[in-house]
């Protein structure tokens, strides 16, 4: 017999040596909360800084601007960006621009000085940015071992709670949750940031 | 079941599930480490603060618990049907699913198919069901080397040591003693390594940069395996999982059986649970899923390991079965006052602290009068923080009050009198213990009742008398303890711990 077999009458005889009690599962916690603009820009700053994110605020048309501005500010001379970003959200970046693509070794991911990102929907009560592989945010790779990630949150994709985020993803693509930069905690609970991950998260929220 | 159909109790579980040693003994070797006890003390201290912090942020908190465990409990009656439909999930988007009846045959799978990449190294994320198996030992028996990567368990594997804590694994290190870990183990570090944190932390980030970019295989656990869509959850903070789960060209995921949710929609429940239960942070830094293989990007083969390893014997038992209701947040650890004076050492097993006093007797059994699982039943005051603290509402209380019925029931062991008396003056000796056992109060029904319950086991009186105990009465604790009977007796014990 397979392990297979074995495993599923195992359960069987589990089940009938001891016999399951049907549950209900209700779902009276808080679901498809809404907040005005301003409310949830708050929260997801206040979350994001608690998470030692760096956190700017934009217009669309300033966009190309200001995340000139956090590079050059952030040393950045080659910034690597997904296919399918916005081109002219790097327009005005003074450094190399690489586009990043599938056949590139992992490795030379680690020759960027960091990565400009879009992002597919964040949590304002968790201040946690989802990635999703979509045009604008390119393969996981791609956001994790450079050690800067500059991620562009647009307003329309901000959502107030876990249920409401969760609810606007498509399940088989590959998802990154992001909440703050990389950190540990593991040498005498002293918080370290940059272990594996990018040291530096910046976030620009847009509208 | 067997060929005619009657139904068999399924085989325990092996590997990491017990200690050498009894309870009391390991936990008397433990009590006298002053190093080992600052550092849980501190642990768990500044855990518990934040998480009550988090929760009580949340006003549907009661709520999402009992959502919570009422999906674990329905995943539980439909495990054949959820498991089939992962299967068929996780394959139809180009991923392998194994079944492993047992830590043995878990090991030979994950061996095989490390050893098809051509690789003898393989990346590891931190996990509880790889550490549970003994892969690590097992793969170093079959000449492959296996790097941890999360940086507490790498102090702990460099160590040559066993996590203390399922979350913060060396957290019976301090920085000094890292540092010398590090200056005696590590390949190719700066002998000039000072113990800031900091500089501890960047030098483990260089050696296993050098691992993520050219070892070709990984393994994880799982925290959640969606049925519904075939996803893989990994819930972390350091961004080593993400590196295991990205950048390899092959990834082997270790799951339990038990880990099941049913609908991609259950996780707005379990994300919001465990995190905060957790670090007591609203979310951990990083978590990651994956439905399969996605050309271009991540690990372009993907093989799920389901793992029984006992986890069927478990739920052929009533008791057994709410334990798998675990989602391994260990908050129960770090609100526990037997758990925060000896370590998770003490507890033999992979799974250490309140759950781990019930999971490891029920994944591999307490049956032979000197197992050292047959005394972790034991290893509690009943003070019941473990219940208020536990996302998914497993009243361990009640359960380690059966397993000690339980265990006195099937066989009627020898004393473990002078050991059990050893642990329970070194625990009173304590005024944080003898305070914790007035504010709880609880254990006083155990021991206080006159009638049918002074036939179980008190907290600690029970530890000098385990055999004394008589038949076992009508109805089971946990009955009684629901009944108006029980109800009353506790009001009562509540009240005078109170008083006192
Ligand atoms: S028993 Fe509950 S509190 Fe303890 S680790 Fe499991 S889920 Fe967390």
């Amino acid at each position: 017999m397979s392990s297979r077999d074995a495993i599923l009458g195992r359960i069987r005889s589990a089940q009938t040596l001891a016999p399951p009690v049907p549950v209900e599962v209700s779902r009276d916690y808080r679901l498809g909360r809404t907040l005005p603009d301003a409310e949830r820009r708050e929260l997801l700053v206040d979350r994001l800084v608690d998470y030692k994110a760096h956190v700017h605020t934009s217009t669309s048309e300033d966009l190309p601007v200001v995340l000139a501005r956090i590079l050059t500010d952030r040393g950045v001379r080659r910034v690597g960006i997904p296919e399918g970003l916005e081109p002219s959200w790097s327009a005005q970046f003074g450094g190399a621009v690489v586009v990043d693509s599938t056949d590139r070794p992992a490795a030379d991911l680690g020759e960027l000085d960091g990565v400009v990102t879009a992002s597919a929907v964040t949590c304002a009560e968790t201040g946690t940015i989802f990635l999703d592989g979509s045009p604008g945010q390119g393969r996981r790779a791609l956001t994790l071992v450079p050690d800067l990630h500059v991620c562009v949150v647009a307003m329309s994709d901000v959502e107030v709670g876990v249920p409401e985020t969760l609810a606007r993803l498509v399940p088989d693509r590959p998802i990154t949750m992001i909440s703050g930069p990389s950190a540990t905690s593991d040498i005498e609970l002293e918080r370290v940031e940059g272990v594996h991950g990018p040291r530096t998260l910046e976030v620009v929220i847009v509208g | 079941m067997t060929a005619l159909g009657m139904p068999v109790v399924p085989p325990r579980g092996s590997g990491n599930l017990r200690g050498v040693k009894k309870f009391p003994d390991a936990a008397r070797q433990e009590l006298s480490n002053p190093q080992l006890r600052r550092n849980i003390g501190k642990a768990t201290h500044t855990i518990r603060a934040k998480r009550l912090n988090v929760t009580g942020e949340l006003p549907d908190w009661e709520q999402l618990r009992d959502a919570g465990a009422a999906i674990k409990a329905d995943v539980l009656n439909r495990l054949p049907e959820l498991l089939i439909r992962l299967e068929e999930a996780v394959t139809a988007r180009g991923g392998v699913v194994h079944w492993a009846a047992d830590a043995a045959e878990a090991n030979a799978i994950v061996t095989e198919l490390i050893r098809r990449t051509g690789s003898d190294e393989v990346l590891k994320v931190k996990s509880m069901a790889t550490q549970e198996i003994g892969l690590n030992e097992h793969l170093e028996a079959q000449g492959i080397a296996a790097y941890e990567t999360d940086l507490a368990e790498l102090i702990v594997q460099l160590g040559h040591d066993k996590p203390s804590h399922i979350l913060v694994p060396a957290i019976h290190r301090n920085r000094a003693e890292i540092r010398e870990i590090f200056l005696r183990e590590m390949p190719g570090v700066d002998p000039e390594l000072d113990d800031n944190p900091r500089h501890l932390a960047a030098a483990a980030r260089k050696f296993l940069r050098h691992k993520f970019m050219t070892v070709p295989v990984a393994v994880s656990g799982a925290n959640f395996g969606i049925a519904e869509t075939g996803t893989l959850a990994v819930v972390e903070s350091e961004g080593n999982g993400r590196m295991c789960l990205t950048l390899p060209q092959t990834l082997i995921t270790v799951m339990g059986i038990e880990k099941l949710l049913p609908t991609f929609r259950d996780l707005e429940v379990f994300l919001q649970l465990l995190p905060r239960s957790s670090t007591g942070e609203r979310m951990n830094p990083y978590t990651s899923m994956w439905t399969g293989v996605t050309p271009g990007d991540g690990p372009q083969e993907f093989h799920l390991v389901l793992l029984d390893n006992g986890r069927t014997a478990a739920l052929a038992d009533e008791i057994g079965r709410e334990a798998l209701h675990c989602i391994r947040c260990s908050a129960c650890l770090n609100v526990c006052p037997v758990y925060e004076r000896t370590g998770g050492h003490a507890y033999g097993s992979t799974y250490p602290g309140p759950i781990g006093a019930v999971l490891s007797p029920q994944l591999a059994g307490m049956d032979q009068p000197d197992d050292p699982n047959s005394s972790l039943p034991f290893a509690s005051s009943l003070c019941g923080a473990c219940y208020d603290a536990c996302p998914v509402k497993i009243d361990i209380p009640s359960l380690l009050v059966e397993l000690r019925h339980q265990k006195v029931e099937h066989a009627r062991f020898g004393p473990e009198a002078a050991a059990m008396k050893a642990a329970s003056l070194a625990m009173s000796s304590s005024r944080r213990w003898t305070a914790a056992q007035k504010a709880a109060g609880l254990g006083r029904v155990l021991a206080g009742k006159k009638g049918k319950i002074t036939s179980l086991p008190g907290p600690l009186a029970g530890w000098t008398d385990a055999r004394d105990m008589p038949a076992p009465p009508k109805r089971t604790f946990r009955q009684w303890w629901a009944s108006d009977e029980g109800r009353a007796a506790l009001a009562e014990a509540r009240e005078e711990g109170q008083q006192r």
